[in-house]
């Protein structure tokens, strides 16, 4: 059977900035992908691409791009339209202003339905007053009557969330969920995603910069670096041999209690990503790096280091 | 809401107040009242008899409030030319001028919407380059000329529809267009406006990530915000449109408020001048009191 979702060098362009190049991505059915990396490094634009969500005057192009062995490319805007929602559902990083103003929160959710499976409102009503319930919202009938101002950002959130689980979608893409949020929160919704994703068997890629989330809930983790990922591995693997440099450096920046002397600073990566064109050649972290020599100008060549362990650096396995 | 409700009506009783003030104080200062409405031929004599009769020789301001207190009870008083009560002066002439109004509104209404949406859906493409300049000739064309250039064509040479009168609806179309266009240009830009701002919003993109058609996303979750300031506006247009059909009227010879104006200005008949601005006036504070409620209706956090 083939995988869930199989991107296979997306490459994402606006103007003169290559947002994405050369991104190779799989989720497997039932499966957690965590995509990391810094803002700007292209997540959120793959993310938007897969769900062909991106702003006017980008430039996709991939090799391949199936979903449950369906080819995305070559869908028209009305097919991408039936599968959006349906089978692959997303939420966002921005719960406040996700949700339309001028709709009741029940609207919103029971229009889904409608449309993909053409299911009767009252049904539709039921079902999403379950699904509120099931993502930890009490007096789910009330819920539904209100509008998003009257609600918190945790609440709009577990509504995005209880919207996209409407159709039962296969995928769920989740793009920052929790940035927005109280921390508190925070801990609730990932919980909650977790939880979701193992009792309904959903795919899932999650996007995020917080190597915390990575470790509570990945199965496996790509970590982007400029549009490139620069490192695969399985979230246990990645934790104990990060091979990249920036994997290093990245792991070196989250505070491990017990593992981390009081006195002793915290890691941290000196610059910003840089904007790189869609030609640009060699290891983009070259200028951040401590191993960088001139060879990183050149075509870097992907390494494999055992199982579902790659890593996109010259220094060898 | 309630207490907003409140603090509008208040606002709209002061803003009637002062017009009632300027529009006694405006038609007194066009002259001596008594000389004018004598004629050019009275005599000193006849000047002082018109003016006792009409109690001009009292102070200003007991006139002032003689004619507030009424008014406030719904007497607007006499004409001096028609010899009638102004209220029904008024009351006769009220339905054409709303009837033109509405016209007007629907006309430009039906116009800027698709017109807006078409634009901001193509933004900086030709086209909507084409609809903002088109809007902005609009702007630019005197109502007048538009109105007589429109009679040429449509009434003269192609006999389509009647140039004056109001003896059926055909004779409110050429009209209406022609008050449709002073306010298309403004609504046409503000639907453009919102409708590109709403489509970029956060909850399109959710919108697009649900799957919806495109009629759904662009008329039900993008035009329902977009419309909002549209509404506002469109409300305060039509009190503009009310206002402003003086000149339209007479192009066309409908004989609306608007008429009624133009002859009692003409007549120094200022006991109707006065009535007619402050209905005018009242009429426009009800739209603005209206567009509030509108949004409040189309916007959820304002209730």
């Amino acid at each position: 059977m083939s995988a869930l979702l199989e991107i296979e060098d997306l490459a994402v362009s606006f103007g003169r900035t290559g947002a994405v190049r050369g991104t190779s991505l799989t989720v497997e059915r039932g499966e957690t992908l965590c995509v990391v990396g810094e803002s700007g490094c292209g997540k959120s634009v793959t993310a938007l691409a897969v769900m062909n969500l991106l702003a006017r005057g980008a430039r996709r192009t991939a090799r391949s791009m199936r979903f449950q062995g369906e080819d995305l490319l070559g869908l028209s805007d009305t097919g991408m339209a039936r599968l959006r929602g349906n089978d692959m559902a997303m939420i966002f990083q921005e719960p406040m202003t996700s949700l339309n103003p001028a709709y009741t929160v029940g609207s919103q959710m029971t229009e889904v339905l409608r449309r993909h499976k053409g299911t009767p409102q009252r049904v539709a009503v039921d079902r999403a007053a379950d699904l509120l319930a099931r993502v930890g919202i009490t007096a789910p009938g009330l819920r539904l009557g209100q509008f998003p101002h009257q609600l918190s950002g945790g609440l709009r959130q577990r509504v995005m969330i209880a919207m996209a689980l409407m159709c039962e979608p296969k995928l769920l893409i989740a793009d920052e969920p929790t940035t927005a949020l109280d921390v508190t929160v925070q801990a609730q919704i990932l919980r909650l995603l977790a939880q979701l994703q193992r009792d309904l068997g959903l795919g899932m890629m999650l996007i995020t910069h917080d190597l915390g989330i990575v470790a509570r809930v990945a199965h496996k983790v790509a970590v982007m670096y400029a549009g490139k990922v620069v490192e695969n591995a399985a979230t246990a693997e990645l934790f104990a041999s990060p091979r990249h440099p920036y994997t290093q450096g990245l792991l070196r920046c989250v505070p491990v209690p017990g593992k981390i002397k009081r006195d002793e600073p915290l890691g941290s990566i000196p610059g910003t990503v840089p904007r790189v064109g869609p030609d640009f050649e060699g290891c983009a972290f070259r200028e951040r790096c401590s191993f960088a020599d001139p060879t990183c100008e050149h075509e870097i060549p992907r390494h494999q280091a055992g199982g579902a362990h790659d890593f996109l650096c010259r220094l060898p396995a | 809401m309630l207490q907003f409700l409140v603090r509008r009506l208040i606002v709209a009783l002061l803003v009637a107040a002062t017009v009632m003030t300027l529009a006694f104080i405006l038609t007194r200062l066009s002259g001596d009242l008594a000389v004018s409405i004598a004629g050019p031929n009275a005599t000193q004599e006849d000047i002082e008899l018109v003016r006792k009769a009409y109690g001009l020789d009292r102070p200003l301001t007991s006139q002032f409030f003689d004619w507030v207190g009424r008014a406030v009870t719904g007497d607007l008083g006499e004409s001096y030319f028609f010899k009638a009560r102004v209220s029904s002066l008024i009351a006769e002439r009220m339905p054409i001028t709303i009837t033109l109004g509405l016209t007007g509104l629907v006309i430009a209404l039906l116009v800027s919407l698709p017109l807006g949406i078409l634009a901001a859906v193509r933004e900086n493409t030709t086209l909507d380059r084409v609809v903002q300049m088109v809007a902005l000739l609009g702007q630019a064309m005197p109502s007048f000329w538009l109105g007589l250039i429109l009679m040429i064509t449509f009434g003269l040479q192609l006999g389509w529809l009647p140039i004056s009168g109001t003896g059926s609806w055909q004779h409110y179309v050429m009209p209406g267009i022609v008050l449709a266009f002073s306010a298309i240009p403004a609504l046409t830009r503000l639907t453009r406006a919102g409708m590109i701002q709403a489509m970029g919003s956060d909850y399109i993109r959710t919108a697009r990530a649900k799957g919806l058609s495109r009629a759904s996303i662009l008329l039900k979750h993008a035009l329902r915000n977009a419309a909002i300031p549209v509404v506002a506006i469109a409300a305060v247009q039509l009190g503009f449109m009310l206002g402003g059909s003086i000149v339209i009227e007479q192009v066309f010879a409908l004989h609306g408020v608007g008429f009624l104006a133009w002859e009692s200005i003409g007549k120094n008949d200022f006991p109707v001048v006065q009535a007619v601005v402050l209905v005018l006036a009242v009429i426009y504070v009800a739209l603005t009191m209206l567009a509030d409620l509108m949004n409040a209706v189309l916007d959820p956090r304002l209730r």
